[in-house]
């Protein structure tokens, strides 16, 4: 198998696994109940929350742990929204977005909050003066992505930071789940005040993730309950996932920091072959991140050609799998002014720290097949 | 351009006489345990001053460890440069624009090595001019500058200085003797520890734990805290007195009123006993006039009768939120604030006697026994040690 569609989701690690299991069996109790299996779980807790705060550079109260992506988006941007409503009612995104910014910005927009949507370059590159031209007196919010989820754009997550700090009204939060373990990137340097992981894009397990708050930054609690993560999060902490993804975000780190060359050489070699095909298009930029590439066959429905490759055991995508139910051009790529006809036939090849070069070389290969194979029945 | 070694300033032990040795000795020993991790910096100690030489060492983590570290007043980390006009012009400017816009600067130059064609005096004016002009916001002050920067040029290089980083004071932690900090899990007592140890004193702890009525967590609050004091010195012993027995024996037979005041008498006596075999020759509490009524003038009288140990007391005259904001430069607060029950908090009588007297108490405690139940309490005393590095074996590392 040869599992390219790691921006959709990961494998779990097996020694995320492992500590998972171990971490279900043992510390299962409630880390609230006074008892003694109640305080080991507990200790557990807070042991996770003191490794994800050093491995990201932040404070320990800076950590609250959620369910994931979408929850933590959600929390950002809704909870910074309904918390700051008196002093505005501006927010300010990209065009390029996750559906869970883009939909939760659109919810607001239906509650009378205004939202400026700034538009991107063809690789998707947002411009800073472009946001800062968007500011008015009104803005509470800017949320910009780190890296996008279907080219691979790193957007100047730092020099937008550093323009927002003549803006003490506005909250900053940066969508960083698909840069996590794949981009180095500085919170507290790019003066970040939001910051939304997920851990089963780094190979942990699905339902945790963690939204950095930085510690004077207030936002409204999404769920009543509890009173758990300093009331903001409401539920049972979930410490078998948080655990496991705490592993997973230490050893993402780790292969990053030991092997930081590893992804951009399965790129280059990638990108290498597929310029050598006839009528592929590369869409991801060429300074983009090193685990996506987004590329078209014009001509070609990508759907076709992402079963033809199943077939060989060979897993890509169309676009981003959280939109690839709607059968649409990709609206990032029509973001970037790519035609319909490419926007419509987007291919997604997402690499992890597990992929090897043997398995770019098999995959180039397989593809050149297919495409010639494809193109003869087509005509 | 690097930094080449830190200074270290010895603030009030300076001012020490013949005893200066001593203190300074003790310093060195306490910021070459600090600093063995980083196996290539050196520790130089003079009579004024003491260096780090970082050896190519980063600097950044001894500096962290040198702001905890007592009996350091201030330090200034130094950068080396060729014994080159331009580069002595650079390694300056970079130094003041460390320092935060506004900031009044001076340049005080000293050539030791004669074979450098500039006299320092020129030096100073060249250097200043070079300064001026490549940096805006800064003025110059010569006479109460916001910050000094030191120009030495030696045979081999010319090393300057800048801004001082300010160090915790205090005296050398171990230079003053050692004392039974008693460690009730409070606000209170860790910040007294903290003073004690600022002045020099080394402690080891005494906690009484009273299971079933205070819990497992509320021991590990205490382990914490005795963790996060070390930090500020050397490992802590901590003696952890099981208290059951003579707590409930004292809550039965003692009337109401005075019961708080007999427990707080026996803690005392245990304490004492305890220092006595350490070899530690006095006692420190967190106590703080007039805060709970076994911290009024008449509570202390009845209960400091049965010691005549000195019985350190920092907090004093202090209030509560001076207390709480040094609690929170510690680290220790969010630790102190966890809501779990110690053993100055369980039976705690409604209204306790704020004025206890002295008969009264010798009458109860006279007509009951309570030695057996005192004897198996110090018998039974378990010692924990916290120390400053264990917190690197983290209790899940396995797991994480």
């Amino acid at each position: 198998m040869i599992y390219f569609d790691n921006s959709a989701t990961t494998k779990p690690h097996p020694d995320v696994l492992a500590s998972y299991t171990e971490a279900a069996q043992t510390y299962f109790a409630n880390p609230s109940s006074l008892h003694r299996l109640g305080g080991s779980a507990e200790q557990l807790l807070t042991a996770c929350r003191k490794q994800a705060a050093q491995l990201l550079h932040v404070g320990e109260d800076e950590i609250l742990f959620t369910s994931g992506g979408t929850e933590g988006n959600n929390l950002a941007i809704k909870g910074t929204a309904y918390r700051k409503k008196r002093l505005g009612n501006h927010i300010i995104t990209t065009a390029v977005e996750h559906p869970s910014v883009l939909e939760t910005c659109a919810e607001l927009e239906s509650q009378g909050f205004k939202v400026t949507y700034v538009d991107v370059d063809m690789y998707g590159y947002v411009a800073p003066e472009k946001i800062k031209a968007a500011i008015t007196d009104e803005t509470i919010l800017v949320s910009v992505m780190h890296v996008n989820n279907e080219l691979g754009t790193i957007q100047p997550i730092k020099t937008i930071g550093q323009m927002l700090t003549a803006h003490p009204k506005i909250t900053y939060h940066v969508d960083g789940v698909q840069g996590a373990g794949k981009v180095a990137l500085d919170i507290k340097e790019s003066h970040i005040h939001l910051y939304t992981l997920s851990a089963h894009k780094f190979h942990g397990v699905k339902g945790s993730g963690i939204l950095y708050k930085d510690e004077n930054t207030h936002i409204a609690a999404q769920l009543s309950g509890g009173g758990q993560e300093q009331a903001l999060r409401s539920g049972t902490e979930n410490v078998p996932g948080i655990t496991a993804m705490v592993k997973a975000l230490r050893l993402a780190m780790e292969e990053l920091r030991n092997h930081p060359a590893k992804l951009f050489e399965l790129k280059e070699k990638l990108l290498g072959g597929l310029e050598k095909m006839d009528g592929v298009i590369v869409h991801s930029p060429p300074a983009g991140a090193p685990h996506i590439v987004n590329f078209s066959v014009p001509g070609l429905k990508p759907e076709v050609l992402v079963h033809a490759l199943g077939e060989k055991d060979i897993y890509v995508s169309t676009k981003s799998a959280c939109s690839s139910k709607n059968s649409d051009a990709s609206a990032v790529l029509l973001a970037c002014g790519v035609p319909d006809a490419q926007a419509e036939s987007a291919i997604r090849v997402s690499f992890s720290y597990e992929n090897t070069q043997a398995e770019v070389d098999y995959f180039l290969q397989i593809l050149k097949e297919t495409l010639t194979h494809l193109k003869k029945v087509m005509r | 351009m690097q930094y080449d070694h830190i200074l270290i300033r010895y603030g009030e032990m300076a001012l020490k006489g013949k005893n200066r040795k001593h203190f300074t000795k003790q310093l060195e020993f306490n910021v070459k345990d600090q600093i063995r991790p980083y196996r290539k910096a050196k520790v130089e100690r003079t009579r004024d001053r003491m260096y780090i030489h970082l050896h190519g060492e980063d600097h950044e983590p001894i500096v962290e460890a040198c702001r905890h570290i007592f009996g350091i007043h201030s330090f200034s980390l130094a950068i080396r440069t060729e014994n080159e006009e331009l580069a002595i012009k650079q390694a300056a400017l970079q130094l003041l624009l460390d320092n935060p816009i506004g900031t009044s600067f001076k340049i005080s130059c000293r050539r030791t090595n004669k074979q450098f064609p500039i006299d320092s005096q020129e030096m100073n004016q060249r250097i200043g001019a070079y300064v001026l002009q490549n940096s805006e916001g800064y003025p110059v002050d010569v006479r109460n500058p916001g910050v000094d920067i030191m120009v030495e040029i030696r045979e081999r290089a010319t090393y300057v200085t800048g801004q001082k980083i300010k160090g915790p004071g205090g005296l050398p932690a171990g230079s003053s003797g050692k004392t039974l900090l008693m460690l009730s899990g409070g606000i209170d007592s860790p910040v007294a520890g903290y003073l004690a140890m600022k002045r020099g004193v080394e402690i080891e702890a005494i906690h009484f734990h009273s299971p079933p009525y205070t819990n497992e967590r509320a021991k590990q609050k205490v382990i914490d805290l005795a963790h996060t004091l070390s930090k500020f010195g050397a490992k802590v012993k901590i003696h952890v007195v099981p208290f059951t027995e003579l707590q409930v024996k004292v809550h039965q037979e003692i009337p109401f009123g005075y019961s708080m005041t007999v427990m707080r008498r026996m803690m005392m006596r245990i304490s004492e006993r305890i220092a006595k075999r350490q070899g530690i020759l006095s006692l420190t509490t967190g106590e703080s006039l007039g805060q709970v009524a076994s911290q009024t003038m008449e509570s202390m009288h009845t209960i400091n009768e049965v010691t005549n140990y000195p019985v350190l007391r920092p907090l004093i005259t202090m209030d509560k939120s001076d207390i709480i904001e040094i609690s929170k430069q510690i680290d220790t607060y969010d630790i102190s604030t966890r809501p779990y029950d110690d053993c100055c908090t369980v039976f705690v009588p409604e209204a306790p006697k704020t004025r206890p007297r002295r008969e009264k108490v010798h009458l109860y405690e006279g007509t009951i026994d309570f030695s057996a139940e005192f004897e198996r309490a110090i018998e039974g005393t378990e010692i924990i040690t916290a120390s400053p590095a264990a917190e690197n074996a983290a209790p899940f590392a396995d797991l994480l």
